[in-house]
């Protein structure tokens, strides 16, 4: 009987943590984007976070987008060859990066760089009172902390998976031109009419809610990692905190990018 | 306690509990208008809990904390943004934000909190730290900083605004006699300066004494006193004469031990 009391009291628990949890995520988006809208408007602090998430970044995107558009021109090469209709080639490698590939693998990398790195700035300043010596100086630490950073990645977002989009087809053309027999004309020929503007558009709408995932969640864990279960402190707490940061975006990633593709075909 | 003062920070029968741990079981206090408030107490007692609450970055399970008359649980964002406007904060760890230069520091809420063009700022940001003594310390990062300066620093930036309330929470902890008294004099000069109310939190008893007005006592979770440092040091009550004779020796405990003292040599 005690343990079956013990349960019960763990799944409720638990299921306090999870809603407290879940909706603390929820006010602290509105409360980032109210602090976001509401004058002064500042364009420094933006554009320094523009520099540290988006052009900071570039190099990443660069080489992942390079090479997993040269992987996509190796790989439909094999595929399309079977088939004998290599003149896709082209479509397919565009296809598959600006409605799928571009937006999660930019976005997966982004986490990795910057996302992490917003958790931890902003789970120091937790931890080293820093967030409460700016509430008690009456800076509105989301204004300050949160805003420029939010609208920073919904800025640079779109940007880099435009980039990565732009390299990884360029790397495509690399394999499938220069490297097998596929005609340069046929592969741009074969995106041009192929590539339809839903596929745009679904590339930009990901790239668009994958940017606002990484800095939401990557900046509310840092935010709020006093009130980590397992204890947030200390440098132990960090890391530990921004691991998370880093599995749980990106997972968030994987799943509204099935949510994304599922609403939007 | 001189009822002719306006009495500006109010706590009325406040209970505060972390978990199963009682911290604060029914604490009152008023502070009156340009006072200096000391509360000391052993470490561990909760005196940074009551400094927490007047700052509202804590909330009373039950009881009331009130600010310039407005109870603190009842105020919406905008009220408390207001009602901190009027503070100034060294907290115990100083909390500087790592990543600015010193400058950068105490410029911060002239930025944030007025409309000051970046001339106005250099010179008010350089006049504060000419006061504390820091000329030419301005490119410095905190982390470059002894403990002495990066208090003095904290100090700059919490009397940036010329607040009407400042408080300190253990301003000389970990410095030595020299730098403590370099505090103390700094305090006491800003204070006759800008004449603002000054609430402590210190265990530096009893050099703190002589810059105080009242004294009260944190033990077994309650407030007692606030008194004048003379009765405090005389007073009956069994935990203040056991923290006074505990930290200050015998002598100065009362005039009746004191020839106990006398007679038993």
């Amino acid at each position: 009987m005690k343990l079956v009391t013990k349960y019960i009291a763990l799944l409720g628990s638990e299921t306090m943590y999870f809603f407290a949890w879940y909706g603390r995520l929820g006010l602290f988006l509105l409360t980032s984007v109210f602090a976001l809208l509401r004058p002064p408007y500042k364009v420094m602090p933006v554009i320094r976070q523009i520099r540290f998430i988006g052009a900071n970044s570039l190099y990443v995107i660069v080489f992942t987008g390079l090479f997993t558009g040269m992987v996509l021109g190796l790989q439909g090469y094999y595929t399309l060859n079977k088939f004998g209709s290599i003149g896709f080639l082209g479509a397919a490698v565009a296809i598959s990066l600006i409605r799928e590939l571009g937006p999660v693998l930019a976005a997966l990398m982004v986490i990795g760089r910057a996302g992490s790195a917003i958790c931890a700035e902003v789970g120091i300043m937790r931890n080293s009172e820093q967030i409460d010596a700016l509430e008690c100086m009456a800076i509105d630490p989301f204004r300050y902390l949160i805003a420029p950073k939010l609208l920073a990645a919904l800025i640079s977002m779109p940007l880099l998976v435009c980039i990565f989009d732009v390299v990884g087809i360029f790397g495509g053309y690399l394999v499938g031109v220069h490297l097998f027999d596929v005609g340069a004309g046929a592969y741009f020929q074969g995106m041009y009419q192929n590539v339809v503007w839903q596929d745009l558009e679904m590339g930009f709408v990901k790239s668009f809610v994958f940017g606002l995932l990484m800095v939401w969640i990557s900046s509310a864990r840092g935010f709020y990692l006093h009130l980590e279960r397992d204890g947030g402190f200390g440098a132990e707490g960090v890391s530990r905190t921004t691991t998370k940061a880093v599995v749980m975006a990106s997972v968030a990633v994987l799943v509204w990018d099935y949510l994304v593709s599922a609403i939007m075909l | 306690m001189k009822q002719d003062k306006e009495i500006i920070i109010e706590l009325k029968d406040v209970h505060k509990s972390f978990g199963s741990q009682k911290v604060l079981d029914g604490v009152n206090l008023q502070i009156p208008a340009g006072t200096t408030t000391v509360i000391v107490g052993a470490s561990g007692q909760g005196k940074s809990v009551i400094l927490k609450h007047m700052l509202g970055l804590l909330k009373p399970d039950s009881g009331q904390v009130r600010v310039f008359g407005h109870d603190l649980a009842q105020c919406n964002k905008a009220d408390m943004q207001q009602i901190r406007s009027s503070f100034g904060v060294l907290f115990q760890n100083i909390a500087l934000f790592d990543s600015m230069s010193v400058y950068d520091n105490v410029a911060l809420p002239l930025r944030e909190r007025t409309h000051s063009n970046e001339k106005q700022i250099r010179v008010a940001v350089e006049d504060k730290l000419a006061l504390m003594g820091l000329e030419g310390q301005e490119d410095k990062f905190p982390a470059q900083l002894s403990g002495g300066m990066k208090k003095r620093v904290g100090l700059a930036r919490a009397l940036m605004l010329d607040p009407k309330v400042v408080f300190f929470d253990e301003p000389t902890t970990g410095l030595d006699v020299n730098k403590s008294n370099e505090i103390y004099r700094l305090f006491y000069r800003t204070q006759q300066q800008l004449n603002y109310t000054a609430v402590i939190v210190s265990h530096d008893v009893p050099k703190i004494f002589k810059l105080s007005d009242y004294v009260a006592l944190m033990a077994n979770s309650r407030l007692h006193g606030p008194l004048s440092p003379e009765v405090f040091q005389l007073s009956d009550n069994p935990l203040i004469r056991d923290f006074v004779l505990e930290t200050m020796g015998p002598i100065y405990s009362s005039e009746t031990e004191e020839s106990l003292l006398y007679e038993t040599l």
